[in-house]
This record gives C-alpha cells, sequence and structure tokens, in this order.
C-alpha cells in the first residue's frame, strides 16, 4: 500500500495538470486564434452594441416580433445564465394548462389567423430543451407569418424573403431539422424600418 | 419512424462501424506499449513519480492502485468545490459549494456518472470545472479503460501472476489516447459555435423587454410561500440577458470521448452553446461511442482473435438498433393531451427538445446517451412520452452493457459473456470456458457480484426513496411519473450513466448522500470482482479447444449473449417499469 502513495500522489497531480491545465488553456489559445468569434459567443454587434448571440435566443413577446419557442427558464425566459427545460411530464396538468395559455397568447395576438384546427406548430407551444433555442420550424414562422406582416404594415411577401434568408436546412441534407434562427431574423425586420 | 430517422441511424451504424478496426488497433498498439514516442516522453515522467515501468502488479495490487487513485480524485474533486470562491478563475463569485453537493459530484465525476445535482453555470467556477471535473472527465474514462485491459490481459496471458501495472496503463491511455482525440474535437466544436474562453458572463441588450414575475425572497434568503404554499412573487421587467461563457469546448470534447457527460452547463448537450448545430450533435453521437466500440476490436486482437471482438460487438450493436429505432419511434408520438387542445400532431413530442435537432436527433441521442454510460442530453427525457421515456431507463437497467462506458461497457459485457457460457454449460453438461479458459467457481461468484450489485442498489434506493418524506419531496410531476423520476435517477447513478429525469430535484442531502452511494458502489462493486476475475483469470493455464467447446464468435454465441443479458439484466425491472413508464403509456394513450 505504501509503495503505491508516492506514484499515486505525483501521477495524480502530473495528469491534473497536464489535463486540467495545460489542455485547456492549449485549446482556448488555438480557438481564439482560428475562430475567435465563435469561442467568444458569436456574439451579434450592432452600432458598437453587443445585441444578442446568434446562438441563443430571447423572449419575444410583440405581434410584430416572429415569437421563438416558450423558455421554462427562471425566473424570466430566455435566462442566459440559468438553462432549463421544463421537465414536465406527458400527464402533468401544468403541461396541458401551459399549451393552453400559449394557445391562447397565439390567437390573442392573431386573431384573423384562418389556419384550421389542430394546426398549431408544437415547438411554438412546447418549451424547448435549453429554454435558449434561437430557432423554430418552418411552420412555425409560416404560422405568424401574416400577424407580424399586418403588425409592421409590410407585404406578407417582404417579410417571407427575409424568412427565406434567415432559413437554414437540414445541415448536409441530412443532420437535424429545417429551422429559422428568430433573433437575426428580428434584427433584420427592425433594420428595415 | 421516419425515413429520415431510418438513414439517420444507419448513416450513423455504418460510420461508427468504419472507425472500429483503426481506433481498436491504435488502442491495443498504445497499451501494449507499442507506441514508439512513447519512450521519450514516459521515462522522465515515471522517474518523477517513482515508478517502475517493467514491474508489474498483482490483480490485488493493481485493484489497490485503481482505488487509490480516484481516492484521490474524490478528495481533489471536492476540495475544488469547498474552496473555489478563494481560488482564481471564479469571475462571477461563485460560493463555495455546499458539503452534501461537493461530496455527491465529487463521487459522480470520479466513477464517471456525471450526475448533476447542481447548476453548472449558477454554481461551478471555472477553475472547478476544468481542473477539477474536467481531469475527472479524463481520469475516470482511462479508469475504466484500463480495468478492461487488464480483464482482457486476463484472457490473453496463461499461468501468470500479474495483470499489468496500473500506472503505466493510466498514463498511456490518458495520454496517447484521451488527450489528442480530445484536442482536435475541441477545436472542431468552437469551429462550429461552442465557446472556449476565461471571461465573465457577458451581458447584451435585448431587442424587446422581457416582464415576468420574480419570486420575492423573505429576510431569511429563502423564497417566499403564502398560505397555499405557492411562491409569492412581484412583477419586473428586464432589458437585458446575461450570457454564460468559460472554457466550454475543452470539457465538452472529453465529456463526450470518455462517455462521462457532464455539462458544463445544467441543459448539457442541449445548450447551443455545448452543440450549436445538428452537425456537432451528430459527432457527439459518435465520440460516445467511439472507444467503447473500439475496445471491442482491441479485446480480439489482444485475445488473438478478432472474431471474438466482433461477436460482442455485434451482439451490443444488434440490441442497440432495436432499441434506438424505438426511441425515435416513440418520440415521434404527439401527446394525445395536447392534440386536443389544437397542437399539429405530426411534429411529435416537442416538449423539451431543441428545434435544431428536432425528433429523429433527439431520440437517437437519447439511445446513444443511455446505451454508453454518457448521460449527456440534448433534449428533456422527464419530457419524453412514457415509453419513449422507458428506453433510456431500459438501455441503463440492461447494466450498461451495450457499448456501454469507456472500458466498463466491455468488461460488463463480457462478465455476461461468461454467465452465457456458463448458462450454455449447464445445457450441455460440460464444464464452461471461454477463450480457452476454464470458468470454475470462483470466476461465477465474482460474475455473479459484478452483475447483482446494481439492481440491488438501484432498487433498494428507489425503495428507500418512495418511502420516505425526504425521498418524495423531490417530486415535480404527479402521479406514476414520480415514481419513474425517482427510479430513474437510482438506475442512472448505479449504473453510472448520470442522465436524469431532471424535474426530480436531486440537490437535497438526502439525494446528495443516497445516489453518490449508489454510484460509488454502482462503480468500484463492479470493478474490484472484474480485477479478481483478470487475476484469477492470468493464472490459469490455456485449454485447447475440443469438440465440445462452444465456439464463441457465431452466430448462435451472438443470440445467447443477446438472450442472457435481456433476461439477466432486465428481469429484475419488469415490476419496476410497469409500476412507471407502463401504467403512465396506459393513462396517457388508453384514456385519451
Amino acid at each position: 500500500m505504501k509503495t503505491l502513495l508516492r506514484p499515486a500522489l505525483s501521477l495524480f497531480v502530473l495528469l491534473s495538470i497536464v489535463t486540467g491545465l495545460v489542455y485547456p488553456l492549449l485549446v482556448t489559445g488555438i480557438a481564439k486564434l482560428v475562430f475567435p468569434e465563435a469561442a467568444d459567443g458569436s456574439l451579434i454587434v450592432s452600432n458598437g452594441q453587443a445585441v444578442g448571440s446568434r446562438l441563443i435566443g430571447q423572449n419575444f413577446t410583440d405581434p410584430g416580433y416572429f415569437w421563438g419557442r416558450p423558455s421554462a427558464t427562471s425566473p424570466q425566459p430566455y435566462n442566459a445564465s440559468a438553462s432549463s427545460g421544463s421537465n414536465l411530464g406527458p400527464l402533468n396538468p401544468a403541461l396541458s394548462d401551459a399549451v393552453r395559455g400559449r394557445i391562447d397568447a397565439l390567437k390573442a395576438a392573431d386573431p384573423d389567423n384562418t389556419r384550421p384546427a389542430r394546426h398549431i406548430p408544437a415547438d411554438l407551444v412546447n418549451a424547448s430543451a435549453s429554454g435558449l433555442d434561437p430557432h423554430i420550424s418552418l411552420t412555425a414562422a409560416d404560422y405568424q407569418l401574416r400577424r407580424v406582416a399586418k403588425a409592421r404594415r409590410l407585404e406578407p411577401s417582404a417579410v417571407q424573403a427575409l424568412v427565406d434568408k434567415h432559413t437554414e436546412g437540414r445541415q448536409w441534407y441530412v443532420f437535424g431539422e429545417p429551422r429559422v434562427n428568430v433573433l437575426e431574423l428580428n434584427i433584420e425586420l427592425d433594420s428595415l424600418q | 419512424m421516419s425515413s429520415h430517422a431510418w438513414i439517420l441511424l444507419g448513416l450513423f451504424l455504418s460510420i461508427l462501424l468504419l472507425t472500429v478496426k483503426p481506433m481498436g488497433t491504435y488502442i491495443a498498439y498504445v497499451m501494449e506499449g507499442h507506441f514508439s514516442l512513447g519512450g521519450r516522453i514516459e521515462r522522465p515522467l515515471y522517474r518523477l513519480c517513482g515508478i517502475r515501468q517493467d514491474e508489474e502488479m498483482g490483480w490485488l495490487n493493481y485493484a489497490f492502485a485503481i482505488l487509490l487513485f480516484n481516492g484521490l480524485g474524490v478528495l481533489a474533486v471536492y476540495a475544488l468545490q469547498r474552496l473555489q470562491l478563494w481560488l482564481p478563475l471564479n469571475p462571477q463569485a461563485f460560493a463555495n459549494v455546499s458539503p452534501d453537493s461537493a461530496f455527491n459530484t465529487a463521487i459522480s465525476f470520479v466513477s464517471n456518472t456525471n450526475w448533476q445535482g447542481y447548476s453548472g453555470e449558477a454554481t461551478m467556477s471555472y477553475l472547478t470545472q476544468m481542473l477539477g471535473l474536467a481531469v475527472q472527465n479524463f481520469l475516470s474514462a482511462a479508469t475504466g479503460i484500463v480495468v478492461v485491459i487488464a480483464l482482457i490481459r486476463g484472457f490473453a496471458r496463461h499461468s501468470a501472476k500479474t495483470v499489468g501495472n496500473a500506472w503505466v496503463d493510466l498514463t498511456r491511455v490518458t495520454l496517447y489516447v484521451l488527450l489528442p482525440i480530445s484536442i482536435i474535437y475541441a477545436v472542431f466544436l468552437t469551429s462550429q459555435g461552442v465557446i472556449q474562453n476565461f471571461a465573465a458572463y457577458k451581458e447584451v441588450t435585448t431587442l424587446e423587454v422581457t416582464k415576468y414575475d420574480n419570486p420575492k425572497n423573505g429576510p431569511d434568503g429563502q423564497p417566499l410561500k403564502d398560505e397555499k404554499g405557492n411562491a409569492v412573487t412581484e412583477p419586473a421587467e428586464t432589458s437585458t440577458q446575461t450570457l454564460a461563457m468559460g472554457p466550454v469546448a475543452s470539457q465538452e470534447a472529453i465529456k463526450m470521448i470518455g462517455t462521462n457527460g457532464g455539462g458544463f452547463f445544467n441543459a448539457n448537450s442541449a445548450h447551443p452553446y455545448e452543440n450549436p448545430t445538428p452537425l456537432t450533435n451528430f459527432i457527439q453521437m459518435l465520440s460516445i461511442f467511439l472507444i467503447p466500440a473500439a475496445l471491442c476490436f482491441t479485446f480480439g486482437r489482444m485475445v488473438g482473435d478478432t472474431r471474438q471482438g466482433w461477436a460482442v460487438l455485434a451482439a451490443m450493436t444488434l440490441i442497440f438498433v432495436v432499441l434506438a429505432g424505438a426511441a425515435m419511434h416513440f418520440e415521434q408520438q404527439a401527446n394525445p393531451l395536447l392534440t386536443q387542445l389544437g397542437v399539429d400532431p405530426l411534429a411529435g413530442n416537442m416538449e423539451g427538445k431543441e428545434t435544431r435537432f428536432g425528433i429523429a436527433d433527439s431520440g437517437l441521442f437519447a439511445a446513444v446517451t443511455t446505451a454508453a454510460s454518457c448521460g449527456a442530453v440534448n433534449s428533456m427525457h422527464d419530457s419524453f412520452t412514457p415509453l419513449g421515456g422507458m428506453i433510456p431507463l431500459v438501455l441503463m437497467q440492461l447494466g450498461e452493457v451495450v457499448f456501454g462506458g469507456t472500458g466498463t461497457g466491455l468488461y460488463g459485457m463480457l462478465v455476461f459473456a461468461i454467465m452465457a457460457v456458463f448458462i450454455s454449460g449447464l445445457m450441455i453438461g460440460r464444464t464452461p470456458e471461454y477463450l480457452g479458459k476454464k470458468i470454475e467457481t470462483y470466476e461465477m461468484k465474482m460474475t455473479s457480484i459484478a452483475i447483482l450489485v446494481t439492481p440491488l442498489l438501484v432498487l433498494l434506493g428507489t425503495a428507500i426513496a418512495v418511502m420516505t418524506e425526504a425521498g418524495r419531496a423531490g417530486i415535480l410531476n404527479p402521479g406514476p411519473h414520480s415514481f419513474s423520476e425517482i427510479l430513474y435517477a437510482f438506475t442512472s447513478a448505479a449504473n453510472n450513466n448520470g442522465s436524469a429525469f431532471a424535474g426530480l430535484s436531486a440537490n437535497t442531502p438526502f439525494y446528495n448522500t443516497m445516489l453518490g452511494i449508489a454510484m460509488w458502489f454502482g462503480r468500484f462493486g463492479v470493478i474490484v470482482p472484474v480485477l479478481a476475475m483478470a487475476g484469477s483469470l492470468a493464472a490459469k493455464k490455456r485449454i485447447a479447444v475440443g469438440a465440445g467447446t462452444l465456439p464463441t464468435h457465431g452466430p448462435l454465441f451472438v443470440t445467447l449473449l443477446i438472450g442472457v443479458v435481456l433476461l439477466v439484466g432486465l428481469l429484475n425491472y419488469v415490476p419496476a417499469l410497469a409500476l412507471g413508464p407502463v401504467i403512465e403509456h396506459l393513462l396517457l394513450f388508453a384514456a385519451h
């Protein structure tokens, strides 16, 4: 046992230094050199001020903005220093209540929406896993398009063009799902006025 | 399952299988000491540490070395958490972690479980994350690998007294396997958007002002509650968003390669800064299986018959394909309660899932992370459909042998292989043998301990938790789901997975202690008997293949092995599963 103690201690300290200090510092050095913008959080800067990150969603409730995924972070939605999902189980009445509330809010903001029943996009009323999801599905964008165009007194086709611009397909045709970046889209909508 | 899901699964398995041979060969090459640069790096290091490179250890010393090394890890991670306020690299000035949470997290990361009772971005300093947690991501992965290498040597050697030198093995696997892959991988992750910096959290001005209800705290700092027990809130608003930062990419790489799974952030691989694109998601899934799959080939190579390794890999793959397909299928089902409210059912169960991953990439990730003992999540398992959430549970309950953790998966599967030859030996009335080694009483005792220790921890722990007030206090969801939450917690801890039905509030002294115990014994309660078996097998003579020998590389054995895994692994849990997810499924779909 005693003969094991010195190797154990010294090897532990040495490997800790290599994997716990040298390794992260080396990776930081390379990342800052090669991908400085990504390593710092893919920030969107407008007029010299950071207004958000391309990868982190923000909370939108104004009819003139596209709304993102419902967020279950606390105390406020889209709290980017406390990521979290709702963790509500499928039978939990709190889940049905929350979804009902979100459907009502969508309808209240957009009373003229003529979509048939059972066509409310699932991602628009179900909370994301991180609470920070920057994307919505194409159906969710489509669902909100006329509302946004009306609130901003724009032609739906002009809004559609912007949606298309911020739409990404499946990565390399197979990975993930097609999606729209909500924050980038809304920033561009603001820049139109 | 959609055609897209099938293509994804097919592509995933094809690429994985292509990596098995080169990666497996490389690991064997490194562990046999053929890495030519090695001498120059290792010799001064060993001299400094007082390690005699050529002196091999018997199984008992090997086990002592592993326990000692991991014990030191527990102390270090505990100390870093308890002292982090006074240590550097803590820009958010996070307080020292409470004793029970620090105890739980220390064991969790040392045992390769990476169960997280805390929320990363609100608790841990950058120093604790990198020098405490990420170091254990490396060392616990290395521990798993060297234990299986020792077991393989037990099969490969004959009439030998030793199974290897633990210090040399740990050094080689860390420096030549885990570290180089992690460096390349981490840089790739940053190219996709994973952050890597030491900056303080960044405040940005949001487009819209967010109005919300802020919970009020009493004078004692605890949240105020009204007579009904609801939190008292006051209206508040904010026009800023605080973005959590940190050295994420370096930790993320080893978190996946080492099947650790402990997220830098609370949302783990669902967080856009940990897993920003569908491509990183795919690579993360591949990297979880990379070493567990490759070790099967390493095994075949080191025992001198690669067919043996392919047979084990085939058994793992077949079980995995069925369960992964099931997970993707069940998550494609919409929640009927929400369909009634007018939600589009075609999109599937989107609660707790990210848009960029959707159903297929989330379902597959859930299967991969629980088949391997990784436990990283890109979607919230607690919000899965009842049967969709049962798949991760089942994959863990099989004992983490379907690929499993780095090393742990293979030694777990080899324990089942010994059980399989034993059962077939009973059927035909001959002494069982595996890879030319007679399987006798001693091996069967160790096999039984290794197989039984986790179900015991899971079922006893769950029973105690549901019977005590402290255990029930953590529940979030009502009904049968509440039982699933507790069952999932103990299943995940004892099998060293680390994923969670995260609605359970587990950061309490009760759960921190109970799950800490489950993680420690779930890990070392298996490692010690496996090493004992390695020692006993190494000492045996090799017997020649005879007419009565069961060939262990053909389809017959693969079928037998799958049968034993399903029967022995799962039968323990059928009643518990019936009480949780099965009832919930019937309530959800039959009643609506």
